[in-house]
């Protein structure tokens, strides 16, 4: 990267959020585990979700407060959506979806707030995550079906001549899914915050002009407040469709 | 040429990619609105499959986008 020709450029210019500085610096056999604000943040998402539970749990009533209800809305969404796609012994993996989704729903919503980071946006930690989704479904597929897991490739059924095309798809298909799975949502993140970054660079340029951007910029913010909604929504739903194909040989 | 002028074509050429996955995205959203109209019993068991469709089309378009990032910051 060109960024010591580049530096004082790169300061002020859209990409400027995206960089990880160490806070404190830790050193640890050669390797660098700084805590970073990128690792600051995703302990703010998680004690912000564990607050929002704990506060919605807190006095359990039949007729739900207004943290309650939240806390309550959140829950039923991804059981219903566990439940709708893998059904009943699918509950028993409905923890870690319901954790996957809040954390990825916190990073997004709080890389909205102007100054704060977005954890989502590195590659690394969305490889993370759906790295190990994409191990641990293939764990659990071979541990409920045994071989019989590989007949996910080839359905029952299939001619021979279909196969052969079929089959190198499937397999293809199915090693691409923690790459698409970490590409979305950094993707969608990364576009989401650089276009942000730009327009609000035209408020400031375009002096009395500026209130077009300006009324666009809140627009955007508004659209990419249901893009961080939508991509938790998505990341935990292609989860669940994973863990369907699984627990259930399609 | 100079290579940053070419890189900046590449660029550009590649985020035209990005068409298709629009195309893509408007096609699963309007046909899940005709769907819905014709059969509002159905709306909340097609939202999945809508936002399914979505997210599958989108990723096409979104591979596009990072080439032409992956052109221009290395």
């Amino acid at each position: 990267m060109a960024t010591e020709e580049h530096g004082d450029e790169a300061a002020h210019g859209p990409m400027e959020q995206f960089e990880i500085k160490p806070l404190i610096d830790l050193n640890l056999g050669g390797y660098d585990i700084s805590y970073t604000n990128s690792a600051l943040f995703m302990t703010l998402a998680v004690i912000c979700t564990f607050s929002l539970f704990w506060a919605a749990t807190r006095k359990r009533t039949m007729i739900p407060s207004r943290i309650q209800s939240i806390g309550e809305l959140m829950f039923e969404f991804v059981a219903g959506m566990v439940k709708e796609n893998v059904g009943k012994e699918g509950m028993k993996y409905f923890p870690f979806i319901f954790t996957l989704f809040v954390f990825i729903l916190f990073g997004n919503v709080l890389g909205l707030l102007p100054y704060s980071f977005t954890f989502t946006s590195h590659i690394i930690v969305n490889a993370a995550l759906a790295v190990f989704i994409f191990v641990a479904v293939t764990i659990i597929g071979f541990a409920t079906h045994g071989l019989h897991y590989l007949r996910l490739f080839c359905p029952a059924g299939t001619p021979l001549p279909v196969a052969i095309v079929l089959v190198p798809i499937e397999i293809m298909s199915y090693f691409i899914r923690p790459v698409s799975l970490s590409l979305r949502l950094f993707a969608n993140m990364l576009a989401g915050h650089v276009l942000l970054k730009v327009l609000a660079g035209f408020v400031i340029s375009l002096g009395i002009f500026g209130i077009v951007p300006f009324l666009a910029v809140g627009a955007v913010t508004m659209l990419e407040i249901m893009v961080a909604l939508i991509q938790a929504y998505v990341f935990a739903l292609l989860s669940t469709i994973y863990l369907n194909d699984a627990v259930h040989l399609h | 040429m100079e290579l940053e002028a070419a890189k900046m074509i590449g660029a550009g050429l590649a985020a035209i990619g990005v068409i298709g996955g629009g195309v893509g995205v408007g096609i699963v959203f309007g046909n899940y609105m005709t769907a819905a109209s014709r059969n509002p019993s159905l709306k909340d068991e097609l939202r999945t499959y809508a936002f399914l469709g979505f997210a599958l089309s989108e990723a096409t378009a979104l591979f596009a986008l990072v080439i032409a990032l992956i052109i221009l910051f290395t």
